[in-house]
């Protein structure tokens, strides 16, 4: 049966891949992230007002008590409708003084409320928040890379970690293009696909190993090995990610609004997690195996042309 | 020994379903919840330095003591407060009333002072015995003040030095009371008026007799979660688990048929250890960290899938049933190692750089981990062997191996 050659079309997965994480990071440096108070500091207040009260009449209030931007988000039956019960307001960091007034203003003018959800966040938590996410997803990073070449060999590792580092730069460029929210759950869901990316991975990787340890000579054909180890474990990963893809789009329909957007970083991740081991991880070791089998032969060619 | 085998796979199975359904919820709902859940507030405190004092070590640890008393006399059950790096607090108050309220308590420096009519100060707060809350004779809420030896000493002094004139009693800079002295006041007892209600006195009384904080204290984040946002997440998640669980529970049985309905009875055993281990280590279960144990479910799934497809590979090689899953599971276990492992890494170095709630979220997702390395490796392969000795199944397709052999005859 004459499978489709995966491995040997891996240009087109680079320029495919390559070109979401430029669009990407274009992205990302003009229209920036829509960072959450977790990061920039500031206050939140959800609120559900006893009777559907307007936006307007909300803005109203917040402009006259608070300078500076707001953010007004009607949550209800109707997603455009623009009066509701249900009201999330997101602004800087209000002073106790502030935030009083904008309660009472709210009271007076809109009627009874109850808060739901209230933060209210500084902005040096916000920025220490950032670096440690960063340091986070370094230093697991430069674990995992430890990890597996000392349970296979470098070339593993380096691969397995771009393929991770390709994930995370796509859940970041959706978000970037999505204009969604980040707050410091985004920050466990990027560790969480960074798990499952090399977990899934692994797996791969691991099925290589067993074939070039039992069937395979020196000098033989690196890409149909890597090629029958991807189809050897496909049932493996389309079961295990449609399995885990329907636990997350449960939490994404189902949980609430407060993971929704957790939930859709996971969904993006696992998606791309899955595709990248075959098509990015597997299809860079066999470039940094082939890379590698050319500099030996390189090498040993040199000697004997020396004496000649 | 295919009758034991049988009988003892039965059991297993049996024991498993009636445990999970009737044990879940209980067990679930036994487990300490994180103030997203349950609702309640969320305060962080810092240490600020200032000319007078500087932070350190001593100090902060002094003024955790000092928020003990104070948020000790909230009333609530089960308040944290923890000190988290060198100069930070964290308070959390699950199912408190006032929150407003119970933030400015906790943010007040509390520095008492009786002045002279010249601005001298003569006692503070280190002078105070006790302080009480009270409605005198004529309703007025007051906060009764009693003093140290010493104090009553200085009080004496104090009021015998400015008979006729005023004296302040303030508090962080703020005057609260500007009383005429008539006469020298002796007894060690004093009161503070101006109260306007029990409520104001009662944290008047308890911020003096809490003492002045050793170094200025700012807060700098607060987050609440109203009790009926906190159901609503509850209500959701529970829902969610449940669509979510049951799919996969689902696929297994479509997926991989007996195999599949094995996969199945472990995952259930391993969500029942998981929600245990989190009772028994007194973990909080924070809304990340139900999305922790749902997403753990569909990771754990994948340890079953990597032994069954081997299983079906070997059977593809001829090879019986038997020698086909002891082979199988030897050459799976090398896989879903490194694969758990790598898991298990993310989740330690999410749990040292996260903060609160994801932490706990780290928590769940690294202990299911290696949970699922156990129940995998141990209860599914229990299980199936029991099934494959109990000799009730000659049919290779039930494993959820058709699809493969005829791929294989074709091949």
């Amino acid at each position: 049966m004459n499978r489709f050659d995966i491995v040997g079309h891996r240009k087109i997965w680079y320029i495919f891949s390559s070109t979401i994480i430029i669009a990407g990071l274009i992205c990302m440096f003009t229209k920036g992230f829509n960072l959450g108070i977790d990061f920039t500091g500031g206050t939140l207040l959800n609120l559900e007002f006893e009777e559907p009260v307007d936006i307007n009449d909300v803005r109203t209030i917040m402009n006259d008590y608070v300078a500076g931007n707001t953010q007004i988000q009607m949550a209800g039956a109707q997603n455009d409708s623009v009066t509701a019960q249900n009201v999330m307001i997101r602004t800087r960091d209000l002073s106790q003084q502030e935030r009083e007034n904008v309660l009472q203003g709210f009271k007076e003018k809109l009627g009874d409320y109850k808060i739901l959800r209230e933060e209210k966040v500084g902005a040096t938590i916000g920025s220490e928040l950032i670096m440690k996410a960063v340091w986070a997803a370094l230093i697991s990073w430069l674990l995992i890379i430890i990890y597996i070449s000392y349970r296979f060999e470098f070339k593993f590792g380096l691969a397995a970690v771009l393929a991770l580092v390709h994930d995370t730069l796509v859940v970041l460029s959706v978000f970037s293009l999505t204009q969604k929210e980040i707050d410091s759950s985004f920050i466990a869901a990027i560790l969480t696909v960074v798990g499952y990316s090399v977990t899934d991975t692994i797996v791969i990787f691991d099925r290589i190993r067993e074939n070039l340890k039992l069937h395979f000579k020196r000098g033989g054909d690196i890409e149909a090995l890597a090629n029958r180890s991807i189809y050897q474990t496909l049932t493996r990963s389309i079961y295990t990610v449609t399995t885990i893809l329907v636990t997350t789009i449960a939490l994404y329909i189902f949980g609430g609004d407060t993971t929704r957007d957790f939930a859709f970083a996971l969904m993006v991740g696992f998606a791309f997690g899955s595709y990248s081991s075959i098509f990015t991880a597997t299809p860079l070791w066999v470039t940094f195996r082939e890379y590698s089998e050319r500099r030996q032969a390189k090498k040993r060619m040199k000697p004997r042309v020396a004496k000649q | 020994m295919r009758r034991e085998s049988f009988v003892k796979l039965a059991v297993v199975v049996v024991a498993v379903i009636a445990i999970f359904i009737s044990f879940i919820k209980p067990l679930a709902y036994s487990i300490r919840q994180g103030l997203d859940l349950q609702g309640g507030t969320h305060v962080v405190l810092e240490g600020v330095d200032t000319p007078q004092a500087q932070v350190n070590d001593d100090a902060m640890n002094r003024v955790v003591k000092i928020m003990e008393t104070r948020v000790n006399a909230m009333g609530l059950t089960e308040p944290v407060i923890q000190r988290e790096g060198q100069r930070r607090i964290i308070v959390e108050l699950p199912g408190i009333k006032d929150p407003d309220q119970a933030i400015e308590v906790l943010g007040k420096t509390a520095m008492m002072e009786f002045k002279d009519e010249d601005g001298n100060t003569v006692l503070t707060g280190t002078d105070l015995k006790d302080a009480r809350e009270e409605t005198d004779q004529q309703g007025q809420n007051v906060v009764s003040l009693e003093f140290t030896d010493a104090g009553a000493q200085k009080f004496a002094e104090l009021t015998a030095e400015n008979v006729g004139r005023t004296i302040s009693i303030s508090l962080d800079g703020q005057v609260l009371t500007a009383p005429n002295v008539k006469e020298p006041i002796t007894g060690g007892k004093a009161v503070i008026t101006g109260s306007r209600s029990l409520d104001e006195a009662h944290n008047l009384a308890l911020l003096l007799r809490s003492g002045a904080l050793p170094v200025k204290v700012q807060i700098v984040e607060t987050r609440t979660v109203g009790p009926t946002l906190g159901q609503d997440s509850k209500d959701k998640s529970e829902f969610a688990f449940t669509i979510g669980v049951g799919a996969v529970v689902l696929f297994m049985l479509v997926f991989y048929r007996v195999s599949g309905l094995i996969a199945d009875i472990s995952l259930m055993a391993y969500v029942l250890i998981l929600l245990f281990a989190l009772k028994m280590l007194d973990a909080t279960l924070t809304l990340p960290g139900i999305a922790g144990i749902i997403l753990s479910v569909g990771m754990a799934v994948d340890a079953n899938v990597l032994i069954f497809e081997h299983f079906k590979e070997e059977m593809r090689l001829g090879k019986t049933i038997r020698a086909s899953m002891d082979s199988g599971f030897r050459r799976a276990f090398v896989t879903i190692l490194d694969s758990h492992l790598t898991t298990i890494l993310a989740s330690i170095v999410l749990f040292f750089f996260g903060t609160g709630p994801i932490k706990g979220f780290a928590i769940t997702l690294g202990l299911g981990a290696i949970l699922s390395l156990f129940t995998a490796t141990t209860m599914t392969q229990y299980l199936l062997k029991w099934l494959i000795a109990s000799n009730i199944i000659h049919d290779h397709r039930l494993f959820g191996a058709s699809l493969f052999v005829e791929k294989a005859v074709k091949e």
